[in-house]
């Protein structure tokens, strides 16, 4: 399933749209550990996290994610944003817990 | 590998956590236009990434440089501040002495050195405690 895919689905508020959602999602993958989800994420991922700091977008970019879902409600600040909006990462968001969030995913692929 | 190498540098601030990452960013930008494998760029990425980090959380401020050539890329991260006490220690998985502000952000695993190793296919670390520490890591292009 195609990042644009998951975006037609409906299932998560768009935080904010990617420039390429062609990207084939991998996986889901969970983690609110930085470093952690940049050695061991794997390429393509739908990556779930709470984590919406400025960080997050830079490991996202650099660790080949196909987008971030922030669970459990949690939201970007606003330079994090910012830096979704330069660097072109889809951000998606759900009140729902990281577990069911990913498993919603999971069961698309 | 610094001879004929295409050189690229960077200042890098301490505590910045804002600006951790940009360096990484504009070198993976760099490696994908000159045309180095996808692999290699992702590896690049990662651990110059964890080393651009453990800058802005251990030290005072510090420089990247990195040297693109056909066969690889070379990456020297050299800071000024604190240095390390113990390699061996930092080396393994799940150590950390990051700051709770590090950790508040989701850093602070631990993973940072551990990465960068993985990751490279050479790594030397020269450290003085209270002077600072400078990390090189090797990339190769597989054939």
């Amino acid at each position: 399933m195609k990042v644009t895919e998951l975006l037609d689905k409906k299932i998560f508020a768009v935080v904010n749209e990617g420039y390429d959602n062609d990207i084939e999602i991998s996986k889901p993958f969970c983690c609110d550990l930085l470093s952690f989800a940049m050695g061991r994420a794997p390429k393509g991922a739908a990556w779930v996290t709470v984590m919406g700091n400025v960080n997050t977008i830079a490991v996202a970019e650099l660790a080949d994610i196909a987008c971030v879902v922030l669970a459990e409600g949690a939201h970007l600040d606003d330079v994090a944003m910012s830096k979704a909006k330069e660097n072109g990462i889809c951000v998606l968001s759900t009140d729902e817990p990281i577990f069911e969030a990913a498993e919603k995913i999971m069961r698309l692929l | 590998m610094e001879n004929d190498a295409l050189e690229l540098d960077f200042e890098v601030d301490g505590n910045d956590y804002q600006r951790a990452g940009e360096a990484s960013s504009r070198v993976k930008t760099t490696l994908k236009e000159v045309g180095m494998p996808a692999e290699l760029i992702k590896r690049v990425a990662i651990a110059m990434y964890e080393g651009e980090i453990n800058m802005v959380i251990h030290a005072d401020s510090g420089v990247a440089k990195v040297f693109i050539k056909p066969d690889g890329v070379e990456v020297v991260l050299k800071d000024v501040g604190k240095g390390i006490p113990d390699v061996e220690k930092a080396m393994q998985e799940g150590f950390s002495t990051a700051s709770d502000d590090a950790i508040e952000l989701g850093f602070g695993a631990g993973m940072g050195l551990p990465n960068m190793k993985k990751h490279s296919d050479e790594m030397v670390i020269d450290t003085e405690v209270g002077v600072g520490t400078t990390v090189t890591m090797k990339f190769f292009t597989k054939e």
